[in-house]
């Protein structure tokens, strides 16, 4: 088994997970309404509390890799000193001390929050994804990833009827949320078709029973995502080209701004703790 | 966070269940634009902590109240009454747990 491509798809869900997870944390205290406020800022503890599992498992995997793998895995340099000490790594360091290109979160989860309406149509894409998805690594041979799978169904199903249940409220509701979520479905439909694209790394696990198979999970996806936004009485945007990259580290300017809030304190205080 | 009364959302009161077998009590009010949408807060702002298993949801404006200003006619009554209380009956020594 390649081991570095597994520690490779175990980061790009942590990653995915952490950034979606600080979006949707940005709006704790600002959310529109005490009540959503708790919801989402509840969702956004999920997201975490998943990053966190999958960075734990993923430290444990890079830790056992021999030297040569340990060097070549990252490029950041904060990460790289670490390694080059022959210090072993764990969930914060992973989080905290790589630069933006060895990030390997989707674009679509590092764009904006902007208004409601794009906050709810970035989780509905996702969450739906995440839905087929987890349904799939259930069975994953790998038990670490079938135990994170396991665990998150259940949140992901509750994430999913949430952000479904916005984009058929905002979409049919009135003229200006109406324009509001088309605007928000149009302009992130482009980054949702990286969801689906199957890597060298993903067509390896799936063919060693460990991964998922995500060009089974999109007609899957479609489906859903067509009957919510028909009730939304949204319209679907026309296939057009599809932005790739986040999954290997080339990401929009968002993911800068992110870090660099999100690793601030680690960066000028290291090992701090509080 | 609301402009007027009229844009806010309507104001639901909460009730949780902790357990099966159990009565469900009144935990506390918010509001949401639908019955659905109250339940999912509820689920969110009082069962974060597993306090519960099962939810109702009621529109505040359908709940009716006694009026508190007349509590002295209403319940004050009731104070020297005590022969409504069951304990002028002698038990027989084989009842337990009476």
């Amino acid at each position: 088994m390649n081991s570095t491509k597994k520690l490779d798809y175990t980061l790009r869900l942590a990653d995915g997970a952490l950034i979606l997870g600080h979006r949707l944390g940005e709006w704790c205290g600002h959310g529109p309404i005490l009540e959503q406020d708790i919801a989402l800022t509840n969702t956004a503890l999920d997201h975490l509390g998943r990053a966190r599992s999958l960075y734990q498992y993923a430290a444990e995997q890079f830790n056992l890799l021999p030297a040569d793998d340990k060097k070549n895995a990252f490029t950041s340099v904060a990460i790289q000193n670490l390694i080059s000490a022959g210090a072993s790594v764990d969930e914060d360091d992973l989080a905290y001390l790589r630069d933006g290109w060895d990030f390997r979160n989707e674009l679509l989860l590092e764009q904006p929050n902007i208004d409601w309406a794009y906050t709810a149509a970035r989780s509905f894409f996702y969450d739906t994804f995440n839905y087929f998805f987890f349904t799939q690594l259930l069975r994953s041979k790998d038990e670490s990833l079938s135990a994170i799978a396991e665990k998150s169904l259940k949140e992901v199903t509750y994430h999913m009827r949430w952000s479904s249940e916005w984009v058929v409220r905002l979409g049919d509701g009135t003229d200006e949320s109406h324009t509001r979520m088309q605007q928000a479905v149009n302009e992130l439909w482009m980054y949702t078709g990286e969801l689906f694209s199957m890597s060298e790394t993903d067509t390896t696990l799936l063919k060693e029973g460990i991964g998922a198979d995500l060009a089974a999970i999109k007609p899957l996806w479609m489906e859903r995502v067509r009957s919510v936004l028909d009730e939304a009485t949204i319209s679907i945007p026309v296939d057009a080209w599809m932005q790739h990259g986040g999954r290997e580290g080339r990401h929009s300017e968002h993911l800068g701004y992110i870090l660099a809030e999100l690793q601030f304190m680690q960066r000028a205080y290291p090992g701090m703790e509080w | 966070m609301s402009n007027s009364n009229k844009s806010e959302w309507p104001l639901w009161e909460v009730f949780i269940r902790s357990k099966a077998g159990l009565d469900h009590k009144h935990a506390g009010s918010l509001h949401a634009a639908d019955a659905e949408m109250a339940i999912e807060n509820a689920r969110d702002v009082y069962t974060r902590r597993m306090e519960g298993v099962s939810i109702w949801v009621v529109e505040s404006k359908n709940i009716h109240a006694s009026d508190p200003d007349e509590a002295d006619s209403l319940y004050d009554p009731a104070n020297d009454k005590i022969y409504r209380h069951p304990t002028f009956y002698n038990l027989p020594d084989e009842v337990k747990y009476m």
